[in-house]
């Protein structure tokens, strides 16, 4: 039955927006965290999202469930800054700072947040059909 | 004479597992909104029920694969994904109404077979 399928890929897409969600916090949190070396610095991360094509046999259409793949290291230039007095400064007085883009992740952000309040509906829709169609008959 | 259910519910049931197989396409394409490549698809619910009726007279288990047809977006993404969820919501919505309706059609059949049964 199409119901336990629907469960499924509204579930894959709650996990990978979570996950989206998740990367966007640790970004956000680490946008001033300065460090003395370019490969010390934290950089900023993305989730890489791919579609799972499952079933699709007996008759029945293929559901597409959400996989993610990786999540990888963005490869924009870190943002450099000379100041001398802070700690982690190198023998030059730079600091580098994250690549994070603070409102490209909060866009992001919202997207995600809506994203998986989409599915939540799907779900519940979903729900209430599965219960209708289990009452047929009666009454 | 005897009552034959699959000819009392005529094509309601056949296109009460069409409403249920779209149900899950358009989740798909809503699961997928942010996946980058995804091409979202939909059911041809004309087509596909009279291809499921004309096997024969719509009581069949086995009607064959429904036609799935990918959708036309109204505006090209960058990342080649053409779900558009305003698109994809409305879609879901129509369709989850149209599934009470062909189960409202079954009860009601149900409820007049019942009715003949008991002989009222």
């Amino acid at each position: 039955m199409s119901f336990r399928d629907i469960a499924h890929i509204a579930g894959t897409a709650m996990t990978a927006q979570s996950l989206r969600l998740n990367t966007v916090a640790s970004n956000l949190a680490n946008a001033q965290t300065a460090a003395g070396r370019e490969e010390d610095t934290y950089h900023a991360r993305k989730p890489v999202f791919a579609t799972l094509f499952k079933g699709g046999f007996d008759d029945q259409v293929a559901g597409a469930s959400v996989q993610v793949l990786d999540v990888v290291q963005s490869t924009e230039p870190l943002r450099r800054v000379h100041e001398p007095d802070n700690p982690v400064a190198n023998e030059e007085g730079m600091v580098f700072y994250p690549n994070v883009n603070t409102v490209a992740e909060m866009t992001d952000m919202m997207e995600a947040s809506r994203a998986f309040e989409t599915n939540v509906e799907v779900l519940g829709r979903v729900k209430s059909m599965q219960q209708s169609l289990l009452r047929m008959g009666e009454s | 004479m005897s009552i034959n259910f699959d000819k009392a519910l005529g094509l309601h049931a056949d296109a009460l597992r069409l409403r249920a197989e779209r149900t899950k396409v358009l989740a798909s394409n809503i699961a997928n909104e942010s996946t980058p490549g995804y091409q979202a698809r939909d059911i041809d619910f004309a087509s596909s029920l009279q291809s499921a009726l004309a096997d024969d007279g719509g009581l069949a288990l086995d009607t064959g694969a429904p036609d799935m047809q990918y959708r036309v977006p109204n505006l090209a993404r960058s990342d080649g994904n053409t779900v558009e969820l305003g698109v994809e919501q409305a879609a879901f919505s129509q369709n989850a109404s149209d599934f009470q309706t062909s189960l409202t059609f079954i009860n009601m059949k149900l409820k007049g077979l019942a009715r003949v049964i008991e002989g009222q």
